[in-house]
């Protein structure tokens, strides 16, 4: 069965179907990432593109090594070196790039909508690496496929997603995927870093980490940009590590099943005790690992063939 | 696709794995050194049972490998939709080895030829050699099985089918004939 | 005569033009300041309307008749809101572009707002509005700034700018975020007896958003402008109107609360008049689920809630007027990042056909009611004479087809500017001639 998606700009309305699809081709391209040559010849000739007008070296880099992986080549474009400091559209830049016949842009940007906008300016394929406060898709399916290695299972599980949910695209593509998945979500951030309007979301909502973390079995935590303390949001950083932050002495009750998982990179002693981080449960590390193998997944079954008929081989 | 002819029933397969077997330990007399991997999806059965009855017959406890070639396709660029990536497990060096490689049926070489690609990212096997319960035919590429279960002449219209216990609750190797279209 | 592919015609106007007899008969005239709702027969001659009856007037000897069968024939339209953005960015909209579009929307007069490069703060740029106006296809009254370059600091001279033709103030586009310096420019308008126009919006509260905050921009990802940053100032504003007695007119409600807010100071007796834009009562923030910028403006759309609350303001009269908040943007400043494209829609050649489409074919408003919320209402609020067919007035006349279907395409608009909200809509209704000072100057058919 196909996927359902042309591009992947978000998980909001992705099928079920689509979602185990992607999860179960990454578990096989995990294999080969164990592999002693980790490389496959299925993306040769296809050129990708990584724009990415927002920092981000891990997800740039774990996209990368995704292409390269899968024999792409890959094109990187970043605001830092590239035309936008001179003022070009993101429009004719788009379509500067694809004069040069490229086939799927991978793009990181600060407004959110901006993957929609580039699908009504290019053919190519689009995949959103995060945008704005709106989405970042693959987190969440490395996310999910992290959790489901480690239970074999997604629904029913209980997720406790702690921190900055006001600001967080990771946070948003988690609560929509893990919905879909018959996961049950807890959004947990002081009330001045949730958003207003939770109740489309389908989530159970709190101020209180405790109720939160009750019976979770994943606590993923979300990195506290420290400049929100500035814009009057939260008082001070102690305060939020006393209320907020997940350390031992906040786990005592928390089944020895439970694990922690956080999108990185983490603010050590803030939202995450260095303890906890490097503890047995966490599985931070493995959500990198698995990053590569869901977008090796995602470009592959996105980036296949124009038209015409299955051979038979 | 309809059934049109039976190529082989349950005891025929049977014996024309034996003799693949047979005629694969004939010519690999040293058992330190023979590994054996089935393709995806109806070869690695295949290759499971000629694992069994080589364990069966030379007392030994013999793995056999899956491989899945998707990605090693060449059609990616024309397929209109990707074929579902499966499971690759070799459980075990594949490095000085003399291979076989097991699928149910050979016919343009397309699929041997991503397999052979494959096998050699893994590895370099002394020798690989081509076990196929069918050669029907029309090769595409300069391909040869080194084991044989039937020859047989097919149309393009035609496909060859293996039914195995597994999956389909019996042995059995059908000719299936494309409808006509009207 | 500026003819388009569809044949609609914008004919030239000036002091000198000829004035014809013209005659429209067969039309359903809508008067509602007469009490009239009838099939008549109106007369206009040397730029005044000679008569309207039910025969047809004797010793009258037309140049022109016009047929209006099926047709409503009504006082000129005005809108009260439109940025014609000249002087400084006339590659958005010029004082010419803007009124053709205002001739072929069916309006007669326009509002004009200060908010150009350099702002319409004093007596000199008042004057130039005036007389560039002279040629153009309608009136436009300009509406002076509050403060001087809409700074929120220093009053503007209200004075000097009535004395050259301002009616009304504004700083449109902000708000006056000094309480005290809003209560001084309130006070000071009494003495001209002009409205001042208050943009509602707490910047604060608005925290730099770009669509109304609700589940939408939850999940969407955008900073959300809550409704209470409106809410906020209308209540301010309000209270005080109240208090100091002056006349006070909220732009472009977009609330529930607002418009709840505004019910409530009309009770007690404020002079308080408000307006709502067609965009407000047909779309909502759902509509933004593709981040399309043709439907970002300030205030935002907002919810459906929202939107039923402003269809019922303007049912029971709460919401005394419609406009268009006409804005014209460039592309290069729409076809951008939702956050960072330019806010605002265009809205004159529109605003008709959305508001018949929408309030008087679905019977949230009688013909007589449209009338009296796109011309006399209007009228009023400016102190304006029009707004009636009454003999001897100003023979300011718009003939509408309510039953004309039509597919919105903004290639064929007279504004310079494409960044409509309603484009491939369908819509049932529009302006089929409008007669300024007594001289058609547009006509939809170019006949």
């Amino acid at each position: 069965m196909p996927l359902g998606i042309q591009h992947l700009l978000g998980l909001h309305g992705v099928s079920e179907n689509d979602i185990q699809l992607i999860l179960d081709t990454a578990d096989n391209f995990y294999e080969v990432l164990q592999r002693e040559i980790k490389l496959v010849p299925t993306l040769r000739g296809k050129t990708v593109v990584n724009l990415f007008y927002e920092n981000s070296t891990r997800t740039r880099l774990s996209f990368e090594l995704a292409e390269k992986r899968l024999s792409a080549s890959p094109l990187n474009f970043s605001a830092s070196t590239s035309s936008v400091k001179k003022g070009e559209t993101l429009k004719d830049t788009i379509r500067n790039i694809e004069a040069m016949k490229i086939d799927m842009v991978v793009v990181r940007h600060s407004s959110p909508g901006v993957p929609y906008f580039l699908t009504q300016c290019t053919d190519a394929i689009i995949i959103n690496a995060g945008d704005g406060f709106h989405e970042h898709p693959t987190q969440a399916l490395l996310d999910m496929m992290t959790i489901r290695r480690h239970f074999k299972k997604l629904a029913g599980l209980k997720v406790a997603i702690i921190g900055d949910v006001l600001h967080s695209r990771v946070a948003r593509s988690n609560a929509w995927g893990m919905k879909t998945m018959g996961m049950d979500v807890t959004l947990c951030a002081p009330p001045t870093l949730m958003p207003q309007h939770t109740d489309s979301l389908g989530v159970t909502v709190t101020d209180n980490i405790f109720e939160a973390i009750e019976g979770a079995d994943v606590i993923m935590l979300l990195r506290l940009q420290l400049e929100r303390q500035t814009s009057g949001l939260f008082p001070s950083v102690r305060e939020y590590r006393e209320l907020y932050g997940v350390d031992l002495e906040k786990l005592v009750n928390v089944p020895d099943h439970t694990l922690i998982m956080h999108p990185g990179p983490i603010n050590r002693g803030i939202e995450l005790a260095s303890n906890v981080a490097d503890s047995e449960r966490s599985v931070i590390l493995d959500q990198v690992t698995n990053g590569v193998a869901v977008r090796m997944a995602a470009l592959y079954l996105l980036g296949g063939g124009e038209s015409g008929d299955e051979e038979h081989v | 696709m309809k059934k049109h002819e039976l190529l082989m029933d349950s005891t025929a397969l049977d014996r024309a794995l034996t003799r693949i077997t047979h005629q694969f330990l004939e010519k690999n007399p040293d058992l330190d050194n023979i590994g054996i991997v089935g393709m995806q999806t109806r070869g690695v059965f295949l290759a499971r049972r000629i694992t069994e009855k080589i364990n069966a017959m030379e007392k030994t406890s013999f793995q056999t490998g899956v491989l899945d070639v998707t990605l090693y396709r060449d059609d990616y660029r024309t397929a209109f939709k990707q074929p579902k990536v499966q499971i690759t497990d070799i459980p075990f060096n594949i490095n000085k080895k003399e291979l076989l490689l097991v699928d149910d049926v050979l016919y343009t070489g397309r699929t041997v030829r991503a397999a052979l690609d494959a096998l050699t990212d893994f590895g370099r096997p002394k020798s690989i050699q081509l076990a196929v319960l069918v050669d029907r035919g029309n090769r595409e590429f300069p391909i040869r099985a080194d084991f044989i279960g039937k020859k047989i002449t097919t149309l393009k219209n035609q496909e060859v089918a293996l039914h195995v216990n597994e999956i389909d609750k019996e042995d059995s190797l059908w000719l299936m004939q494309l409808e006509e279209e009207n | 005569m500026y003819k388009k592919a569809n044949g609609q015609t914008i004919y030239p106007y000036g002091p000198e033009s000829p004035k014809p007899a013209i005659l429209i008969k067969n039309g359903r005239v809508l008067d509602p300041e007469n009490a009239i709702d009838d099939v008549l027969f109106v007369a206009i001659k040397e730029g005044k309307i000679v008569s309207f009856s039910t025969e047809e007037p004797e010793e009258f000897t037309p140049d022109t008749v016009i047929d209006a069968a099926g047709k409503w024939v009504t006082p000129g339209l005005v809108d009260l809101h439109v940025h014609l953005r000249e002087p400084g960015r006339e590659d958005k909209e010029t004082i010419i572009s803007g009124t053709q579009a205002a001739a072929a929307g069916g309006f007669t007069a326009i509002a004009c707002m200060p908010n150009t490069n350099p702002v319409l703060d004093e007596e000199s740029k008042i004057r130039y509005v005036i007389q560039r106006s002279e040629y153009c296809s309608c009136h436009i009254y300009p509406v002076g700034s509050i403060t001087k370059g809409l700074e929120g600091k220093v009053l503007s001279p209200f004075g000097e700018m009535v004395k050259a033709g301002a009616k009304a103030v504004s700083d449109d586009g902000r708000s006056v975020y000094n309480a005290n310096t809003m209560r001084n420019a309130l006070n000071y308008a009494k003495s001209f007896d002009i409205p001042v126009m208050c943009h509602c919006e707490d910047p604060d509260l608005a925290n730099n958003g770009h669509m109304n905050e609700s589940v939408v921009s939850t999940r969407l990802g955008v900073r959300g402008i809550p409704s209470i940053s409106e809410e906020v100032f209308v209540a301010r504003d309000i209270m005080l109107a109240e208090y100091t007695g002056a006349r006070v007119h909220i732009c472009h409600v977009s609330t529930a609360g607002a418009v709840q807010l505004i019910r409530w100071a009309k009770k007690r007796g404020a002079k308080v008049t408000c307006e709502t834009c067609p965009h407000y009562f047909v779309f909502t923030d759902e509509d933004l689920e593709t981040y399309d910028t043709h439907k970002k403006m300030n205030p935002p759309l907002r919810t459906p809630g929202d939107r039923e609350a402003i269809i019922a303001g303007l049912a029971d009269g709460t919401i005394d007027i419609i406009v268009s908040d006409h804005a014209p943007h460039c592309a290069e400043e729409k076809e951008v990042e939702f956050d960072e494209a330019a806010f605002g829609v265009i809205g004159l050649e529109t605003m008709l056909g959305v508001s018949i489409t929408h309030l008087v074919k679905k019977d949230h408003l009688s013909p007589l009611d449209l009338v009296k919320k796109m011309s006399v209402e209007p009228n009023k609020i400016f102190g304006l004479n029009g707004g009636s067919l009454s003999v001897d007035s100003t023979a300011d006349v718009t003939i509408i087809d309510p039953d004309a279907t039509w597919t919105v395409d903004p290639s064929l608009f007279y504004s310079k500017s494409r960044n409509s909200a309603f484009e491939g809509l369908s819509l049932q209704g529009y302006a089929a001639t409008t007669i300024l000072n007594g001289k058609v100057v547009f006509d939809r058919t170019g006949e």
